[in-house]
């Protein structure tokens, strides 16, 4: 027999407006948690990602960047919590969802042997990709000239490259990268940043990970700050910078100021010195800079506002380490 | 996107892989050629060494021999001539020669060591007929007996009969258990079979693929291990229905895939896989019957051997191509290595992991 009162069939109005907004976001995270024995890799994590975002998770190793993104890409089962991608659940194995994504795995997984073209011609006809637009993705790389050279050979820069290529051979609409800059000297990830920046451009949407903090400041619309398995702070760079109300730091040459002299300055809160630089800690740089002016003790000034980096000390009170 | 589409291309990237990988061409294809060769070669011209003879001085009987038959003595025993008696005598003592002959008025006499009893029997079986023939022809009238001696054995099985099915035996066991197992154990380490299953390609595609490249792989190592054992220094002769052993070599793969894929879905390491595939492989290949043939084998070892698959491929590609058997001969063994396959392939499913952790 039949409660009376039974809902069963009928879905209730919050519920209808909390399913329409799953479905206009691109990416969905509810409540996520995953453990493995007695670490909590994820910890509760929700968010959402919106249709041609850049989105960045920013911690360091171990923060559970990559258990996060496994789960959304379908890798992974969540002990508990729900994703949607696209509209639809990654989990099990979802056949229609994949070609409409791309993934970079933060460990590069070629096939043994193979030189660039053949491995992205690979990759690309697994999702029916015609050759000749697999190689034309080699030279949007950067890798057109290695294109004969076995994988095994290439350098950290150009696998790399190669590597996100192959995530994006297919076209996907939403990409994810783990740690794409991971081991690359300065130039090659200024070099990259490049390239991602043209990939978002092109409307996708891109979720990246990272334990660079200038890295998530220069290429993301939103930052999701990450430690041991939780979402410490989302949003804008800009914002969580500015949110932040961290101090600016202003240091001139050595030997411009005596250190008695400085901390005396209007809106001066700590002042060291370390022989080379001397650096004024305040939160009303303008006050700080007239009066230095005042002086004639601007040689060489340089300003330097809050970071991330500020953020993530502030919000866990542990120094920044990747 | 079809699955068609994504086996062939996976199929090409593995024989891609496999015909750049020197240590697995030389280990699949190379090894067990030099081991055919060498064992064809060593066994393979089994007939007994000649025996070595010396003649000191003049040997009536033996000239008349050899200016009669020269060419059929030559066959059995090599004869040098000498005149320091002394010198003959400590060679046959020392075993370099193994007979010294001379002549002391109507008597032949023949100086052999006991050392190798064989070697002198032989001898002096040679020279008392030689004696024999002679004192015949001087009576003037022909022999009223005659002996024609014949080898029970013929030309089939000559060793290179035996090794070369038995031997292409062991290259497709080890061929097929460790192409499977390192293919699975290598992607699913190196995380190409995660990044697979981000892809739409069915799993069908990744094992159609494997198996694929194992038969041609394996139908390879068969047309070069005939080809080599069909040289004239060799001299394979198969029998009329050889092409049976097509399919029992296809269905052998099968069953050797399977077990390397039980073995892949089961290891964590390469190192794993490799260490478990050789405690296989290894005794498989020697109690299955590929080094050295079972028919003289005690019992309870031809009783064991039936464990292994390698023996139903032996047994069934001897059957074939050496013994003369019709092709129907080939069934059982066919029927048996197909089973085992699918108990493999049934296994490996659900020890299967696309992830390292
Ligand atoms: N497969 C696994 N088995 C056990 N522990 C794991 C596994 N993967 C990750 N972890 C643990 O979970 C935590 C989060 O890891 P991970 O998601 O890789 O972090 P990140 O990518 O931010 O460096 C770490 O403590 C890590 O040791
Ligand atoms: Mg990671």
């Amino acid at each position: 027999m039949e409660k009376p009162n039974s809902t069963r069939g009928r879905v209730s109005p919050g519920l209808a407006l909390r399913n329409f907004l799953i479905m206009a976001y691109t990416i969905s995270v509810d409540g996520l948690r995953k453990r493995y024995g007695d670490v909590r890799a994820v910890d509760g994590v929700s968010f959402d990602v919106h249709q041609g975002e850049f989105f960045g998770i920013l911690g360091p190793n171990g923060a559970g960047k990559t258990t996060t993104l496994e789960i959304i890409e379908g890798l992974r089962e969540a002990d508990e919590g729900t994703v949607t991608v696209l509209g639809l659940p990654p989990w099990p194995r979802n056949s229609t969802l994949l070609p409409r994504i791309g993934v970079q795995l933060q460990a590069s997984s070629f096939f043994e042997r193979l030189t660039a073209r053949e491995q992205l011609q690979t990759f690309g006809s697994l999702y029916g990709v015609p050759a000749e637009k697999a190689d034309a993705m080699l030279e949007t790389v950067g890798l057109g000239e290695k294109a004969d050279v076995q994988v095994e050979k290439l350098s950290g820069g150009q696998a790399q490259r190669l590597s996100i290529a192959c995530a994006l051979v297919h076209d996907p609409e939403l990409v994810f990268l783990d740690e794409p800059t991971a081991a690359l000297d300065p130039q090659a990830r200024r070099n990259l940043w490049d390239l991602l920046r043209e990939i978002n451009t092109g409307g996708r949407t891109i979720v990246l990970t990272t334990h660079h903090m200038d890295e998530a400041e220069v290429l993301c619309d939103r930052v999701a700050i990450m430690d041991r398995g939780r979402i410490l702070q989302l949003g804008p760079p800009a914002a969580l910078v500015r949110g932040l109300d961290a101090p600016a730091r202003i240091s001139v040459a050595s030997g411009l100021l005596a250190e008695e002299d400085a901390r005396a300055l209007p809106g001066a809160d700590t002042v060291s010195d370390d022989g080379v630089s001397l650096t004024i800690s305040t939160r009303d740089p303008s006050a700080v800079v007239a009066a230095m002016a005042a002086k004639d003790a601007l040689a060489g000034v340089q300003i330097h506002g809050g970071t991330l980096e500020d953020v993530f000390l502030e919000l866990t009170g542990r120094e920044y380490r990747a | 996107m079809s699955t068609f589409a994504s086996f062939k291309s996976l199929s090409r990237a593995m024989y891609l892989g496999f015909r750049r990988d020197k240590g697995a061409l030389f280990f699949t294809i190379v090894f067990p050629l030099m081991f055919l060769v060498i064992f064809g070669g060593v066994f393979g011209n089994q007939t007994t060494s000649k025996a070595k003879v010396i003649q000191i001085g003049r040997v009536t009987v033996l000239d008349q021999a050899r200016a009669h038959d020269g060419a059929e003595l030559g066959k059995i025993m090599s004869i040098t001539g000498g005149t320091d008696r002394a010198a003959a005598l400590k060679k046959v003592r020392e075993g370099d020669a193994d007979a010294a002959v001379e002549q002391r008025g109507d008597s032949v006499v023949m100086h052999y060591s006991a050392a190798d009893q064989v070697k002198s029997g032989t001898v002096r079986g040679y020279m008392e007929s030689i004696v024999q023939t002679a004192n015949i022809a001087v009576t003037g009238r022909p022999p009223t007996y005659r002996m024609v001696p014949e080898q029970v054995e013929d030309d089939s099985t000559k060793a290179i009969q035996f090794f070369t099915p038995s031997l292409l035996g062991w290259a497709l066991a080890s061929a097929g258990v460790f192409g499977a197992s390192q293919t699975l154990v290598t992607w699913r380490t190196k995380g190409i079979l995660r990044r697979l299953r981000l892809s739409p390609a069915p799993i069908s595609a990744v094992f159609g693929a494997r198996v694929v490249v194992s038969i041609g792989i394996a139908l390879a190592q068969m047309a070069l291990f005939l080809a080599i054992a069909r040289l004239p220094v060799f001299g394979l002769k198969l029998q009329d229905s050889w092409w049976m052993a097509i399919p029992l070599v296809v269905s052998g793969v099968l069953a050797f895939l399977s077990i390397g894929m039980v073995i892949g879905a089961w290891a964590k390491t390469q190192e794993a896989a490799q260490t478990v595939t050789q405690l296989i492989v290894l005794p498989m290949a020697f109690l299955g019957g590929s080094f050295f043939p079972l028919d003289g084998a005690p019992g309870w070892l031809q009783a064991l051997s039936y464990v292994f698959p390698l023996r139903y491929l032996n047994e069934g590609m001897l059957n074939v191509m050496m013994r003369g058997l019709g092709p129907s001969s080939a069934l059982p063994q066919i029927g048996i290595l197909l089973g085992i396959s699918l108990a493999g392939a049934v296994v490996a499913t659900r020890l299967f992991r696309w992830d390292a952790a």
